[in-house]
């Protein structure tokens, strides 16, 4: 299915940063919302900033129009304070975007283990991001780094305990 | 002093030099004149003054000018002087270094003697009058150097006579315009007590006039800018308002002249808004203007801007400027401010700045 974009998308002020707060407010809640979706579309879960500036996200080509690089950041800073950024560098280059956050990815998992009644089961990682049971699911496939943060959200609910097996991770639901 | 032209010291043909005296200073009746110390020359027609230092400085007054003379003994640190008395200046003199004088004498103050001589001299002419037996011919300016101290360079004796006569054609012109000025306070007087007096037949009548003529009468009294007095509530609140409006303008507009023409307080009020005053000159279909405050104007602008640009998709302040008739500065401040009040959003890029309706 090909990617849906916004009606924003195809308006040229959308591309410049908005000095009006309130517009850019609302600009902003829609750059973060189309970044967020494009990034589950295609299933992107880290992002090179240098990149995103010519990726279709931010350059519509169509138009003509792209976002600056000053701008950019700044829907990166507010995708961060939402908690769905998380830079992996000091000079802002990496980021890891959660489209989803690692509480909803827990959730999602959780609501599929009770589901199948398999409380109280213990998993590894690999089986619960890769395994047959999980095929068609939308976790399946999350990268490690993510499932393992979202267990470990599970975690701080207690829902579940990150634990070590044989030479990799795995977990337990309660 | 005001008989004195300025004079290039040539003599004319017909002119002798009679007696020149170095050290000599012009009084304008009692006050020195505003002239340094040179040289006087007699001549058979005339009385010339020249600058020692600057030579071009040079002035003369024809000899029929002199009513009489004395002379004025020297004191203790005083320089011996004659004093000539003069007949009333020529309407015809050409521009000199004073253009008016309360004095009708001068004096001429020696001050390395030489005033018994000149003073001799001096009679000697005006007894004699030979001037009249000779007179000089007008200037006639050649090309030719043969003639050379005889012809007399028009120069700047005729750009000055060009000044004087100009100055004097709008001397008329302005008086003659505030005749019809004077006129016109007239007519407007007029006016003014027939639109009131229709005023108060409206009042009185009140009850035979239909309400189809009272309200064009109003519609009338109201286009020559003369407030409805019929409405009590009106008049009572209105004299107020217009007196306050009326003070406020007056400081605002500040006009120096006791009258001021409609025709200026409108054009004055055109200029509010690039003054950035806060109030608005707003024209009614009908022809009405008033005066209104300028937050009142805002939202008409904002309103008209985002109409606009709404209805070409989006502008740019010069595409704006030209539909509006306005100069570019303001009518990027319209959008500005349709921007600020959350109406219009930009567009900037390497084309340019562009406005469009906040679609967000």
């Amino acid at each position: 299915m090909s990617f849906e974009w916004p009606w924003q998308y195809n308006f040229p002020p959308f591309f410049t940063l908005q000095p009006n707060v309130d517009t850019r407010q609302k600009q902003l809640a829609a750059w973060c919302s189309l970044a967020l979706s494009y990034c589950r579309h295609h299933k992107l879960y880290t992002l090179d900033v240098m990149e995103a500036q010519e990726s279709p996200v931010f350059n519509n080509k169509k138009i003509e129009r792209k976002l600056s690089m000053e701008a950019i950041q700044v829907v990166f800073e507010e995708l961060r304070k939402k908690g769905n950024l998380e830079w992996l560098d000091k000079n802002k280059s990496r980021c890891l975007v959660m489209w989803r956050r690692p509480e909803e990815w827990g959730k999602l998992i959780y609501q599929w283990v009770s589901k199948n009644g398999m409380v109280n089961s213990v998993f590894t990682l690999y089986e619960l991001s890769n395994g047959d049971d999980t095929e068609g699911e939308e976790f399946h496939g999350l990268e490690e780094w993510m499932l393992l943060r979202s267990l470990q959200a599970l975690q701080t609910e207690g829902k579940a305990e990150v634990i070590t097996i044989d030479d990799g991770k795995g977990v337990k639901f309660f | 002093m005001d008989r004195f032209s300025w004079s290039n010291g040539l003599l004319e043909i017909n002119e002798t030099l009679v007696i020149q005296q170095r050290g000599v200073r012009l009084y304008d009746g009692d006050d020195k004149a505003k002239l340094d110390v040179g040289v006087v020359l007699l001549s058979t027609h005339r009385l010339i003054w020249r600058d020692v230092k600057n030579h071009e400085c040079c002035i003369a007054m024809p000899l029929s000018q002199i009513l009489f003379f004395e002379e004025q003994a020297a004191g203790i640190g005083k320089s011996a002087k004659i004093v000539i008395h003069l007949h009333p200046t020529l309407t015809n003199k050409e521009p000199g270094p004073y253009q008016h004088s309360k004095y009708s004498f001068i004096k001429l103050s020696f001050k390395e003697h030489g005033q018994i001589e000149f003073y001799r001299r001096l009679t000697e002419e005006m007894t004699q009058k030979r001037w009249e037996n000779t007179p000089v011919s007008q200037p006639i300016p050649t090309g030719t150097g043969s003639q050379a101290g005889r012809t007399r360079a028009v120069g700047i004796v005729g750009i000055e006579r060009k000044i004087e006569e100009k100055r004097k054609e709008t001397d008329k012109n302005i008086s003659e315009a505030f005749e019809d000025l004077s006129k016109l306070m007239v007519k407007a007087k007029e006016m003014v007590e027939l639109s009131r007096s229709i005023a108060n037949k409206i009042k009185d009548k009140q009850g035979d006039i239909t309400e189809d003529e009272t309200i064009r009468f109003k519609s009338y009294l109201l286009s020559m800018g003369i407030a409805n007095p019929v409405t009590r509530e009106t008049h009572g609140s209105g004299t107020h308002y217009h007196l306050q409006l009326a003070k406020q303008l007056g400081d605002m507009l500040q006009a120096p002249l006791e009258l001021l023409s409609p025709e200026d307080l409108v054009n004055a009020c055109k200029m509010f808004e690039s003054l950035k005053l806060p109030l608005r000159l707003r024209v009614f279909d009908s022809g009405v203007m008033v005066v209104q405050l300028q937050s009142h104007s805002e939202e008409e602008m904002i309103a008209s801007a985002l109409d606009s640009v709404s209805d070409k998709g989006s502008l740019t302040a010069e595409e704006f400027a030209k539909l509006l008739g306005l100069s570019v500065l303001l009518s990027k401040e319209r959008l500005l401010l349709a921007e600020k009040m959350g109406h219009l959003c930009r567009d900037d890029s390497v084309e340019g700045l562009r406005f469009y309706p906040n679609l967000f």
